[in-house]
């Protein structure tokens, strides 16, 4: 495995948000990837990259909980996300915001009613207070005047936002985001960027990316691992712009220079 | 910016200024709003001493701008760590400088009654051309039946036809039996009760077999083609074919609409017989021999009270597959949409057979059938 150093900036003293070890993932006799080890650090901007196919997604879906894993621990903000139950594990999961890659709005209700459901369902929050609070989620996100739309309504660019709004409704301290940049233009994609980068800085949110989109990663990765399907795991870590530029590992010379390699 | 274990804020007054301390979150806002806003006289110099509070999330920093907006005057904040002043500083950006858009002003009566009434007629329009669409692309299968998807249309009618058969044939079962133990309740003091038999028979062959066949079909098969058409729509496959130069009513529609026309006699005669089979169980057990019994349906029903049947059950076929389809085909944006067109697949279809038996009952009357 290729290992950069990560950037000198890199808040590593604040602690991890999210913990793998040895995490495997089986369908049947397909191994989707084993092995597989990695912590999050608070405040990072964290990105999972590799090629389609790779699990990228699946191994997204076992950190927020949606499947168990075949083999391995999971930690989510200290504690284990496979062995947490009932009202513990609803209590973790309203610990963090997860942006699915369609949005996943609730096509029923506004843009705004989407953002203030996670705090009329748990918070004991005022009628006002939460609409005042949703209101300024999605100044946050620039979408202040789209609020009263219905998800229909929106572009692309605007859904994923709203997603975004809606996945740090209850100020989580740790956000995944599985494709963000998926089907967007590249303007629209670099708004989106600044949007993750910011929210990460001024807020401290951190965030844990599913990506393959090659300028995002440049942009907002503070740290990347990389899944290859051949490998059936990671093969590369650290700070992208260093693997860019120092990586031996032809798989991740071929991502980052958009090369074919020999496998094609 | 994970909170710490610290405690949740708490709001006291210090020499004019709210002190909040503690960790400001969602929570702790909850319990805190009122009470902070109840502090505030509006038009007063706002002062808030945030040097305590350890954690301030945009939960925290909206109660701020509530505080603010009462006063009606930007707070004095003092104390704030810079992560706090951060936090604040961006909540504030976003909230003020994107004012809430207004909400949508309701049209006035003429407008919506007019918008209503071309909403309605354009509705007509599409349902119209749907159907001229549909007897276009079965008028060119008939001339050339090759062009037709055979395997597609197969896999219809299993699905319409041997896979409803089960639901059919107990339906069908205990709608006999339970007509005929109703009828032979009030018979029976007449001393008429072998005449459930003829009721039986004649209604179920006649009238009821085709119509409840028909609801099933509408039901079950209707709703699907609803709903296969419409996600498909959505999903952009029709369109796809018809950049690709397929007709999507001979590509989706025919093979749903033959199906479910072929199928519907086989429906209908299992139906019928369930329904028999339903009635000779509460003959038997009221003491009648099976010969009697079958010797009243025999005598007392002709071919064409079957035949009648099924020539009904034809056309209840091909209009519950032909509204099925054609909703599906009109399905229209969202996530409802779909929905909705698997409701009023089965809506409209009810609503047409029972309108169409109507129809039935009266030229079957003229004709002397």
């Amino acid at each position: 495995m290729v290992t950069a150093p990560a950037p000198a900036t890199t808040p590593d003293a604040n602690g991890i948000a999210a913990s793998l070890r040895g995490v495997a993932m089986r369908f049947g006799a397909n191994t989707v990837f084993q092995d597989v080890s990695f912590d999050v650090w608070r405040g990072e901007v964290f990105v999972i990259l590799g090629g389609s196919g790779c699990g990228k997604s699946t191994l997204l879906k076992l950190m927020i909980g949606l499947r168990p894993p075949s083999e391995g621990t999971i930690t989510i903000l200290g504690e284990d996300i496979v062995a947490v139950r009932g009202e513990a594990r609803r209590r973790l999961k309203q610990r963090f915001g997860v942006m699915f890659q369609s949005g996943a709005l609730f096509g029923s209700m506004t843009v705004l009613e989407n953002v203030a459901l996670p705090m009329a369902s748990f918070t004991t929050l005022p009628p006002e207070a939460i609409e005042r609070i949703a209101r300024t989620k999605l100044g946050l996100v620039g979408l202040a005047d789209a609020a009263l739309r219905m998800p229909s309504q929106l572009s692309g660019g605007m859904i994923k936002r709203a997603a975004i709004a809606r996945a740090i409704a209850l100020d989580p301290p740790l956000v995944f985001l599985d494709e963000p940049s998926a089907g967007l233009d590249p303007i629209t994609s670099a708004g989106l960027d600044s949007l993750i980068v910011s929210l990460a800085r001024d807020l401290g949110i951190t965030f844990v990316v599913v990506t393959h989109e090659l300028a995002s990663i440049l942009t907002i990765a503070d740290r990347v691992i990389m899944l290859d399907k051949e490998a059936k795991g990671v093969i590369a870590e650290g700070d992208p712009r260093r693997l860019k530029e120092e990586s031996t590992h032809p798989v991740v010379r071929a991502f980052f220079h958009r090369t074919e390699t020999a496998a094609g | 910016m994970e909170p710490g274990t610290d405690a949740p804020a708490t709001l006291t007054r210090r020499d004019g200024a709210l002190v909040l301390s503690g960790r400001l979150d969602a929570h702790a806002v909850a319990a805190l709003w009122r009470e902070a806003l109840a502090a505030v006289t509006p038009g007063a110099t706002l002062s808030i001493d945030l040097a305590g509070c350890s954690y301030c999330d945009v939960s925290g920093s909206a109660l701020l701008l509530a505080l603010e907006d009462k006063a009606g005057s930007r707070a004095t904040l003092t104390g704030a760590s810079p992560q706090v002043a951060r936090v604040i500083d961006r909540a504030h950006e976003a909230y003020r400088t994107s004012p809430p858009p207004a909400p949508p002003t309701a049209p006035s009566l003429p407008v919506a009654v007019g918008e209503a009434v071309v909403g309605k007629i354009e509705d007509l329009g599409e349902r119209i051309a749907i159907l001229g669409r549909t007897a276009t692309s079965a008028a060119l299968t008939a001339l050339n039946p090759r062009s037709l998807r055979w395997p597609d249309t197969w896999h219809q009618a299993e699905e319409v036809g041997s896979r409803a058969l089960p639901l059919i044939c107990m339906i069908g079962f205990l709608f006999g039996l339970i007509l005929a133990f109703q009828s032979a309740v009030p018979l029976r003091q007449f001393g008429a009760d072998i005449f459930v038999a003829n009721l039986v028979a004649v209604s179920v062959f006649r009238e009821l077999g085709p119509l409840l066949s028909a609801v099933i079909l509408a039901a079950r098969s209707g709703s699907a083609f609803a709903a296969e058409i419409g996600t498909m729509k959505v999903n952009e496959e029709i369109d796809a074919l018809n950049t690709m130069g397929l007709d999507p009513f001979r590509f989706l529609v025919m093979p749903r609409l033959i199906a479910a026309v072929a199928m519907m006699p086989v429906l209908i005669i299992a139906m019928n017989l369930s329904a028999v089979a339903g009635m000779a169980t509460v003959m038997m057990s009221l003491g009648f021999p099976w010969a009697a019994i079958s010797a009243q349906v025999v005598n007392w029903t002709g071919p064409s009270d079957v035949l009648g049947g099924l020539a009904k059950g034809l056309v209840f076929g091909a209009v519950v597959a032909g509204i099925g389809c054609s909703r599906g085909m009109s399905t229209g944006v969202g996530p409802r949409a779909v929905g909705q067109s698997a409701t009023a697949a089965v809506v409209g279809g009810i609503v047409a057979i029972i309108v169409l038996d109507g129809i039935f009952a009266v030229l079957f009357y003229l004709m002397g059938w």
